[in-house]
């Protein structure tokens, strides 16, 4: 007689009985769940110091059981560097969205990649400032509307995006930079993967690991979950091409 | 200069901001970030070789935003922690300092005076009063400010802000001036005086054995901000009733009490002195700490004393506290000097003498 059993469980990592509560099809959900199963893997959950950052990234702490500390706007990794050089033997991350990690804290997130400072960044790349109500920034890819580039994002008017990844991998302090996709079962995989190497870099203390998460909003793109993760794919991943851009521990 | 300095019975001839600098390794600061500025830059020169020696923290910052945010970082943990600083580069600080406020974190700010607005020049002021006391950063909040007038109130008092940062979990600016930063005089660097402040129930350590500690600003509730307030400013009275300190000479008699604090209280009390040789009734009130103010003991010496004179390096910025405790009951006068060294002794006794009706 066969026994059923239940494989998949809510991680430790999670706090009890929270719900998230990001829009329907955000792959905020995902990537948090991502990041508290890997802290269960790696055993990391009771010696972690996570650092919250300001927009939809903010609530991290409401759904993580792990000591937080909520930075200003743009200022998560200059936090992170204070509590890793206090403390070197905790763990230490930051959980940012594209807004703050490569706008309004692109000299605290460069910075922190030069000095090699043994943290990890998260970031959530979704071309748009959600919790604000969908405006235009560092990341909102030529030709997208948002509500102040009403007429889709020109070059004339408001400069380039950036890649974030690739530049985070020029900094010599950089020991692994990596974009993952959440778009699809396969991708989201290989996104936990890259989250788990970084946290493992980290441990081994060989400098500064990055992983920016390719994700939705459908509210503020106005598109349904399923349209959301399209978009993902056809717009935002040929231009952000997923892919491994530093890993020192790999062989040439 | 730097190796000289070590813990030590003796008198040691120093700078304020070296003074200032090996007093806060000597009260157990754990990590040190910093950006330069003049006129206080001596301090992140010397903390990088000392910490270093002393395998603590030493970060040179990319800026003074990133270099508070290391602090408040460094802080969560429950660690000693500071930065050092100057005006125009303490007001790139004040969103940070608004959020140490509202998360109740034992930070540390040396904030050595120049000349403003704006870049402004490296002459010593105290045109930054008001940037310490009422704050520069949004939202309603108080950090506790010490000011030192010697260099040796610049080791005792830079321990005192480590240990009442830490008491009441709240942000601690040490507000020097450029000529204190500068001058040399004979200190002593005794034992740290006082006692470690337990954090263990509220430090960043790790979820260990217990759930998740957060430390925000966040309040999503109106109701929830309130009552946080509420909490937050009967601490500032707690603070206000302790920690209130203040230096007070011949007051009891005097016609005239000047009101000064940091290197101008130098002059006006010599200037003081110089008064009461010629018979005049001539007192001085220095306060120590700027938040608390004195404002009680002036209400006090408002009921039986004609006059005060606010002798400042700026455009009158103490004198809206002293006016604010005196209350209308006794006049309250001006001697400032806008930016560089403070009103001489013989401008301070010119004054005095005019007042007096002389």
């Amino acid at each position: 007689m066969t026994t059923l059993t239940q494989t998949f469980k809510i991680p430790e990592s999670i706090k009890k009985g929270s719900k998230f509560s990001f829009c329907p099809g955000c792959d905020h959900g995902v990537a948090v769940r991502l990041v508290a199963e890997v802290l269960d893997e790696l055993g990391l959950r009771e010696k972690t110091i996570a650092v919250a950052s300001i927009g939809c990234s903010v609530t991290l702490y409401d759904f993580l059981e792990v000591d937080s500390l909520e930075a200003p706007h743009g200022r998560a990794l200059a936090e992170a560097t204070g509590i890793k050089r206090a403390r070197p033997d905790k763990f230490v991350f930051t959980y940012q969205g594209d807004g703050d990690f490569a706008s309004i804290g692109m000299a605290e997130s460069m910075h922190c990649a030069l000095r090699g400072e043994n943290v990890t960044a998260i970031c959530i790349n979704n071309t748009t400032y959600g919790m604000t109500g969908g405006q235009l920034g560092p990341t909102t890819l030529i030709g997208q509307v948002t509500t102040t580039s009403p007429t889709g994002r020109n070059v004339e008017y408001y400069g380039y995006p950036i890649k974030i990844a690739e530049h985070i991998a020029l900094c010599d302090g950089t020991a692994y930079s990596a974009r993952v996709s959440l778009d699809t079962v396969p991708n989201i995989r290989k996104a936990k993967a890259a989250i788990k190497k970084a946290f493992e870099i980290q441990q081994q203390g060989l400098g500064f690991s990055f992983v920016e998460i390719l994700a939705t909003c459908p509210t503020n793109w106005k598109k349904s979950p399923q349209k959301a993760h399209e978009r993902v794919r056809e717009e935002m991943m040929p231009i952000y091409k997923p892919g491994i851009y530093k890993d020192i521990t790999a062989n040439n | 200069m730097t190796e000289c300095l070590t813990k030590t019975s003796k008198k040691v001839l120093t700078k304020g901001n070296y003074a200032i600098a090996n007093a806060a390794v000597l009260a157990g600061c754990e990590c040190y970030f910093g950006y330069p500025i003049t006129p206080q830059s001596e301090i992140g020169e010397f903390m990088s070789g000392k910490m270093q020696e002393l395998k603590r923290a030493y970060v040179s910052a990319e800026s003074e935003l990133a270099a508070i945010n290391m602090v408040l970082g460094a802080c969560a943990t429950g660690a000693k922690a500071m930065t050092s600083s100057s005006s125009c580069a303490v007001a790139l600080m004040q969103e940070a300092l608004s959020y140490a406020a509202s998360d109740e974190l034992p930070i540390v700010l040396v904030s050595v005076m120049r000349g403003g607005p704006g870049l402004g020049n490296i002459y010593p002021s105290q045109g930054d009063y008001n940037q310490a006391t009422i704050g520069g950063g949004n939202g309603d909040y108080k950090m506790i400010v010490l000011a030192p007038a010697t260099v040796q109130e610049c080791v005792d008092l830079t321990y005192k802000a480590f240990y009442l940062a830490h008491k009441y979990k709240n942000p601690t600016v040490l507000l020097a001036d450029g000529l204190l930063g500068q001058m040399m005089e004979p200190v002593e660097f005794k034992e740290y005086p006082y006692p470690e402040v337990d954090n263990s129930d509220w430090a960043l350590t790790g979820a260990k054995n217990r759930p998740g500690r957060i430390i925000r600003s966040y309040a999503p509730s109106a109701d929830n901000q309130c009552e946080f307030l509420n909490k937050l400013h009967a601490k500032y009275k707690l603070i206000e009733e302790n920690e209130t300190e203040w230096e007070e000479i011949n007051t009891e008699d005097a016609d005239i009490i000047l009101v000064s604090f940091g290197s101008p209280a130098r002059n006006a009390k010599s200037a003081m002195k110089e008064c009461r040789k010629l018979g005049l009734k001539v007192g001085l009130l220095r306060p120590i700490t700027l938040f608390p103010f004195p404002s009680k003991r002036i209400a006090e010496l408002a009921e039986k004393t004609k006059k005060f004179i606010s002798v400042e390096i700026n455009m009158g910025q103490m004198i809206r506290d002293i006016k604010l405790a005196v209350n209308g009951k006794a006049q309250v006068e001006l001697l400032n000097r806008p930016v560089g060294n403070p009103p001489s002794v013989e401008e301070i006794v010119e004054k005095i003498k005019k007042e007096s009706g002389v």
